[in-house]
Formats: structure tokens, C-alpha cells, sequence
């Protein structure tokens, strides 16, 4: 079960349309910029809403536009328990790196909090404030935050760029433990081809 | 300093310190609706909220007194519901301070609340917190500082109000008369300028001290350090 998406919306001037069929693993979003995939990863993580269509996700049902007029046919962002990581960090500026960590962190995740950190080997940056981080530790970061919320699902955006090639290449190893391991569906946002042929199960072109 | 000296000063800082602490709560909701709401009449509340501040001060303390008179629609009310009136005491002068001072608190927190990146919104609410926690964990942080930058702006400025507040109040040595009254009220006398003199200089420390703790806040924010 994984991504179920067929949506027609509207970000500004420009319309977004995307189908995505639902195939396990991992799913590359991939096209030039400004088609819309940071939109496409917005609609599916509930911050903003398509027009028309479905948006399901594991079987769970996050938007339709059919749906019982109470909910207004979309299921809050804070409830889709989407781990987003955004394509700049986002990290909390007020927040240590470890408060930033544990922001979403949600009993019975299934990834463990010492095991992620030392994944992402950012264990000598827990007491640190974002604003002193490097762009590639902030990314790292923003990785682990998003994990350790217990995400049903991951949406990844340019999750490799800014890094240096063995940081790079140990992300590229811990996605492709997500997607065979953990078995999270994921959608990853990419420019480089290189880097959808080797992680994605399947490439859409949007 | 003589005790009369102090009473004066005491009753200026007890005036200023609890018409800001009162306002607070309103000029945060105020800066937060103009800065995030969308409703019609948005402009005009934009607009009624910055009056006292180009009205002249005679005109704001004469229609405080319109509304908190016996007769008046607020003071009619709380005679009848707790049995006190405003009127002469220091709790008015606290009001009419809050009054003058509201303009420039809801402007400098509307500003802050506008600066917060909304991004950083967006992400906590993907992590799984509603609205409440947003606000508490991310919104509210961030903008803290324009919040007591505007705080403090509004104590110096209730501390220096004069208009408003001896129209509404009138100067009561003891009760209503804070140092610019009692500056105002020691020129009327024929030796009074050895206690002007004294007035004047402790007025000046004050709201130096006032806008430079304001200015720190505002720095401090600026560089993206935390307050608290």
C-alpha cells in the first residue's frame, strides 16, 4: 500500500495535476521546476488543499473532494502524521537541536531516538542552535525530526542537495533503509536522475 | 528624596506598570487579528485602534469620561455590578494610560507576529501539533520580543501621559497626579521650580531607561537571539 494520488489544483497562476499510482516503495517525483512537485508534497502533507481528486495514503483516506462536508473533505495537517522534510530545514530557531529533534515525537515510533541520531550522525549536535549548524547538519537535522515524529509516510524534498558526496551517499543508504526496511512509503522530490533511478521503485514525471 | 517624591514616582510606576500589564492581553489580540485575520472592517479596526494616537489626548480623556461617568455606559455598569467608580482614582489614570499607550503596543507586536516565518507554522503542524501548540511553541516564542519591545514602549508612553489623563481623572496629589501632572502642577506654584527641576530629571531617567530597554529587546531580536 502507498501513495493513492489523483489531484487537479490551483498554487497561484499555475495548475497542478498529478496521478500518482499506488505501487509500494518508493516514489520519484521528478520534472523541471515550477511543474509544481513542492505543491503536490504541500497538498499531500494537508498545508494546502487541491481542487479536485483523492489523496490516500496507505489506504487512509487524506483528501477527497467527495467526502463528508463536516471534515471539508480534508483531514487536518497535524493529523496526517506526514514526516515532511522540507527543502530548506525549517529547524525551530528558538529550539536546540535536540528540542528540535523530539518536537513531534511520538511514543511507539519505530525508529529509536538514539539509533536515528546516530544514523544521521549528529549526535555531537544536540546542544547546538540551528543558526550555528551547517547547511548539510540542518538538513540532517530536519531528517531526524521528521523520522522521529512516527511518520505513516514521507515526503522528501531534495533531501540529498546541499550535502557533500559521503554524507550524500549515507542518506541515500538510510532512504534506501526506509523503503525496505521500515517499509514507509515515501515520495521524494529529486532533479537529479542519477539519484531516481537509484532510490525510486517507480518515476513519475509531472 | 523626600516621601512626597516618592509617592509621586511609586504612583507613576504603579499607574504605567498595571496600565500595560491590562492592556497586554488586548493589544496582543488586537495585533494578532490585524496581522492574521481576514474579516471586513479590518481597516476601520485598523483605524480605531490607532485613534488615540492622532486624536488630540484632551478629546480621548474627555470621552473616557463620557463612558466611565456614573450616567456613562461603562460607568453606569460597574456601579451597578461591583459598586466602584474610576473616577478620581488611580485606576483611572491607569486606563487612560492603557488608552494612550495601545497604538504603539499593537503596533509593535503586530510587526513581530508579522515577522514570524510562517514555514516554521507550517512544519510544526506537520509534526503532528494543532493549533494551540503552534501558537504556544513557535508563534508566540518568536514574536516575544516585539511583544515586550511593545511593552515597554507603552510603559514610557503611559508614563508621560498628561492629556488624557487629567481630563479623565483630574490631578489628585496622592491619588490621579503621576509625575507629569505633578510636574505640571508644581509650575502653577510661585517657588515650585527647585521641585520641577527634581520632577523633570526623574522623569527624563525613566523613560530613558524605558526606551533603551525597549531598544536591547528590539537588538536582541534582530540578531535572532533569544529573550528568554
Amino acid at each position: 500500500m502507498s501513495f493513492d494520488v489523483d489531484i487537479i489544483g490551483r498554487v497561484g497562476d499555475t495548475e497542478i495535476r498529478c496521478r500518482i499510482e499506488p505501487i509500494d516503495g518508493l516514489t520519484v517525483l521528478f520534472g523541471p521546476s515550477g511543474s509544481g512537485k513542492t505543491s503536490v508534497l504541500n497538498m499531500i502533507a494537508g498545508l494546502i488543499d487541491p481542487s479536485y481528486g483523492h489523496i490516500r495514503v496507505a489506504g487512509e483516506t487524506l483528501f477527497d473532494e467527495d467526502w463528508d462536508p463536516w471534515n471539508y473533505g480534508s483531514m487536518p495537517a497535524p493529523k496526517r502524521r506526514a514526516g515532511y522534510v522540507f527543502q530548506e530545514p525549517r529547524l525551530f530557531p528558538h529550539l536546540r537541536v535536540r528540542a528540535n529533534l523530539l518536537y513531534g515525537r511520538r511514543e511507539g515510533a519505530g525508529l529509536d531516538v538514539d539509533e536515528t541520531i546516530a544514523l544521521l550522525g549528529i549526535a555531537h549536535l544536540l546542544d547546538r542552535w540551528p543558526r550555528t549548524l551547517s547547511g548539510g547538519e540542518a538538513r540532517r537535522v530536519a531528517i531526524g525530526r521528521a523520522l522521529l515524529s512516527d511518520p505513516r509516510f514521507l515526503l522528501l524534498d531534495e533531501p540529498l542537495s546541499s550535502l557533500d558526496r559521503a554524507r550524500r551517499e549515507e542518506i541515500m543508504t538510510l532512504i534506501e533503509r526506509l523503503r525496505d526496511e521500515v517499509k514507509l512509503p515515501i515520495l521524494m522530490v529529486t532533479h537529479d536522475r542519477g539519484e531516481a533511478e537509484r532510490l525510486g521503485t517507480r518515476i513519475v514525471e509531472i | 528624596m523626600t516621601a512626597e517624591l516618592w509617592g509621586i514616582v511609586w504612583l507613576s510606576l504603579k499607574v504605567g506598570g498595571v496600565a500595560v500589564l491590562g492592556c497586554l492581553p488586548v493589544a496582543f489580540t488586537l495585533a494578532w487579528l490585524l496581522a492574521r485575520g481576514r474579516f471586513p472592517g479590518k481597516l476601520l479596526l485598523d483605524g480605531l485602534v490607532h485613534l488615540p494616537l492622532v486624536v488630540p489626548p484632551v478629546v480621548t480623556g474627555w470621552l473616557l469620561l463620557l463612558a466611565f461617568a456614573p450616567v456613562g455606559p461603562i460607568g453606569s455598569w460597574l456601579q451597578d455590578w461591583f459598586g466602584v467608580s474610576v473616577l478620581f482614582r488611580w485606576t483611572g489614570a491607569a486606563i487612560a494610560s492603557a488608552v494612550m499607550a495601545l497604538p504603539l503596543m499593537v503596533r509593535a507586536m503586530r510587526l513581530s507576529i508579522e515577522a514570524v516565518d510562517r514555514r516554521l507554522e507550517q512544519a510544526a503542524a506537520t509534526l503532528g501539533a494543532g493549533r494551540w501548540r503552534v501558537f504556544a511553541s513557535v508563534t508566540l516564542p518568536l514574536s516575544l520580543p516585539g511583544v515586550l519591545a511593545g511593552a515597554v514602549l507603552g510603559f514610557a508612553r503611559a508614563l508621560g501621559e498628561f492629556g488624557a489623563t487629567i481630563t479623565f481623572v483630574s490631578s489628585v496629589p496622592g491619588e490621579t497626579q503621576t509625575l507629569p501632572l505633578a510636574i505640571y502642577a508644581a509650575l502653577q506654584m510661585p517657588d515650585g521650580e527647585a521641585q520641577v527641576l527634581r520632577l523633570a530629571g526623574i522623569s527624563v531617567l525613566l523613560s530613558l531607561a524605558a526606551l533603551l530597554a525597549s531598544e536591547l529587546i528590539a537588538r536582541r531580536a534582530g540578531r535572532g537571539l533569544h529573550v528568554l
